[in-house]
């Protein structure tokens, strides 16, 4: 299965021609004084995979929380497709319309069947009724392997589950653009496998997907591009194979020997005997 | 003389336990049984309450309370959300608002609205309306503290995800944050209404037709026209029927949340 995926996504070409779909320039983002993102210049094609690795605090979730203005950026622009994010005068809610997004803590409503989980914002939102929005959900939940779950409530579910549900509740909005927030981190290490492989359909069908994310066989297999952020700013990008398996810059070398190696001990911090 | 502890421990019990026998004995030998069971539970007097005592006092006692709660609810819901608003003159009324009626005694409020109202406006509202007032706005002030805190509790997160999903502020308010805070608030709400049944029986003082009378006034009266306590005690046995699986709903439901962390 792996290996099948994995070539797939190996044959299919970074999309990179035409208009991006995602355009970020010079985007920054203070909390306080503390300025978090530190001029972001990023694009993202449609049915590109873009995976974000990075130290944890380096920003990775502000910057995804930014495209979605779940934070308000401090200067910059954000364009995805004919909007401007960053325009005052947007309609938030039409932006995340378009934008799904999938959180680390899943974030399912509890009080809420999995079925209703996924036609709660179709009905309120897009004002997509009964059977049609059902209909939609029940695909999207076929599509992560769950349709067998519709009236089952997110605490009978395992958190794989869970995330799985939220991912089709996401994808019921029949977003442009999935954003992904370290959804694996949260997981039992034998889960983890259900969530990327659903993951790894998605990208092959063409989603337009910005992932942050530490699991870097997921990102080499995956990812069209990988995106290296340190403290508030992109180190380091391109294809998989040369930020992951050959970077140029010292600070993702570190990072990554860091990551692949969890045994590894820092020069300075090797004990004395 | 050297007492080990447990030694002390055992005769301050013996002591405790002689002083009840004491206490009882001197109770049954002084006390005139016959006519205490006769003025406190007079089976005859208690018969005759029957079936007014239930089908006008205690029905009436909770629809009063049902009013009372709907519009405490519906003022309180409103109140929570003016305290979250990030409007400041909101937040400073709505604080106002629960001070003030925190701070002044219930039976004030139903006086106020029950006589104050008619003598200085000439306004007059049925005894429903009376009801409901006061005992909403009473509960309001309550509730809007035990609602805020339950809106609170619910994580972030699910304010963020309705977000996400294009929803606005108010309608993940609405479909994904209240219903979770009132989950949460359950049991706190619940010990409202049984506080609200209670001070129902304030408007024992306004002029009530029979037809209208709640259980304390119903007892107040019943007692005054047999001289005897005995409809009173029923109507105390009646708010119980109404309070004590309330309380145990109440703590049912306290251990499922408890579980359920
Ligand atoms: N709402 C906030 N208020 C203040 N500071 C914040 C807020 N959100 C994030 N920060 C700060 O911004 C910095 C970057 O946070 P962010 O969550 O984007 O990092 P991250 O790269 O996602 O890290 P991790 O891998 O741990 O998730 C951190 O120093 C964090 O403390
Ligand atoms: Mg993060």
């Amino acid at each position: 299965m792996t290996a099948v995926t994995s070539a797939i996504s190996e044959l299919t070409p970074a999309p990179v021609e035409g208009e991006p779909l995602v355009e970020i320039r010079g985007l920054r983002k203070s909390f306080g004084t503390h300025e978090v993102l530190k001029g972001i210049d990023l694009v993202v094609h449609p049915g590109e995979v873009v995976c974000i690795i990075g130290p944890s605090g380096s920003g990775k979730s502000t910057l995804l929380r930014c495209v979605n203005l779940l934070e308000q950026p401090t200067a910059g622009t954000i364009r995805i497709g004919a909007m401007e994010v960053t325009d005052p005068d947007v309609d938030i809610d039409l932006v995340r319309r378009h934008v799904g997004m999938v959180f680390q803590q899943f974030n399912l409503f509890p009080h809420l069947s999995v079925l209703r989980n996924c036609t709660i914002a179709q009905d309120k939102v897009l004002g997509r009724k009964g059977a049609d929005a059902e209909r939609i959900a029940r695909s999207t939940l076929a599509r992560v392997n769950l349709d067998d779950k519709l009236d089952a409530f997110p605490a009978q579910l395992s958190g794989g589950q869970q995330q799985r549900v939220a991912i089709a509740r996401a994808l019921s909005m029949d977003p442009d653009l999935m954003l992904f927030d370290e959804p694996t981190s949260a997981l039992d290490p034998e889960l983890v496998g259900d969530v990327l492989t659903v993951m790894r359909r998605l990208a092959d069908e063409g989603m337009t997907m910005l992932v942050v994310t530490h699991e870097m066989a997921f990102a080499r297999e995956v990812a069209h591009r990988v995106v290296f952020m340190d403290d508030g700013m992109i180190v380091e990008q391109g294809p998989p194979e040369q930020v992951i398996s050959a970077p140029t810059e010292e600070r993702t070398r570190e990072f990554l020997r860091r990551v692949l190696d969890p045994t590894h001990v820092e020069p300075g911090e090797s004990e004395p005997y | 003389m050297a007492l080990t502890r447990r030694q002390r421990a055992r005769t301050v019990r013996g002591l405790q336990y002689g002083v009840l026998v004491v206490v009882l004995v001197v109770l049954a030998l002084v006390a005139d049984w016959e006519t205490i069971s006769d003025r406190l539970l007079n089976p005859q007097i208690a018969a005759e309450q029957f079936p007014e005592i239930i089908q006008v006092a205690l029905v009436n006692t909770v629809i009063y309370t049902a009013l009372g709660f709907s519009f405490a609810l519906v003022l309180g819901l409103l109140l929570a959300l003016m305290k979250l608003s990030s409007v400041a003159p909101y937040r400073w009324l709505a604080n106002l608002y629960i001070e003030f009626f925190r701070g002044v005694p219930a039976l004030l409020v139903f006086i106020a609205f029950g006589f104050g109202l008619p003598l200085a406006f000439g306004v007059r509202f049925g005894i429903y309306m009376t009801v409901m007032i006061s005992l909403g706005l009473v509960g309001a002030a309550y509730i809007a503290e035990t609602l805020r805190a339950g809106i609170q509790a619910v994580p972030k997160g699910q304010m963020e995800a309705a977000r996400s999903l294009g929803m606005s502020s108010g309608r993940a308010m609405i479909s994904i944050v209240i219903p979770q805070a009132f989950r949460i608030i359950l049991p706190p709400l619940t010990n409202e209404l049984i506080a609200l049944t209670k001070d129902s029986s304030l408007i024992y003082l306004l002029g009530l037709a029979t037809s209208e009378y709640e259980l304390t006034k119903f007892g107040r009266t019943a007692m005054s026209d047999t001289a005897n306590l005995t409809p009173l005690v029923l109507a105390g046995l009646c708010y119980l029927i109404i309070t004590i699986p309330l309380g145990f709903l109440v703590r049912r439901l306290e251990s499922r949340s408890a579980k359920a962390r």
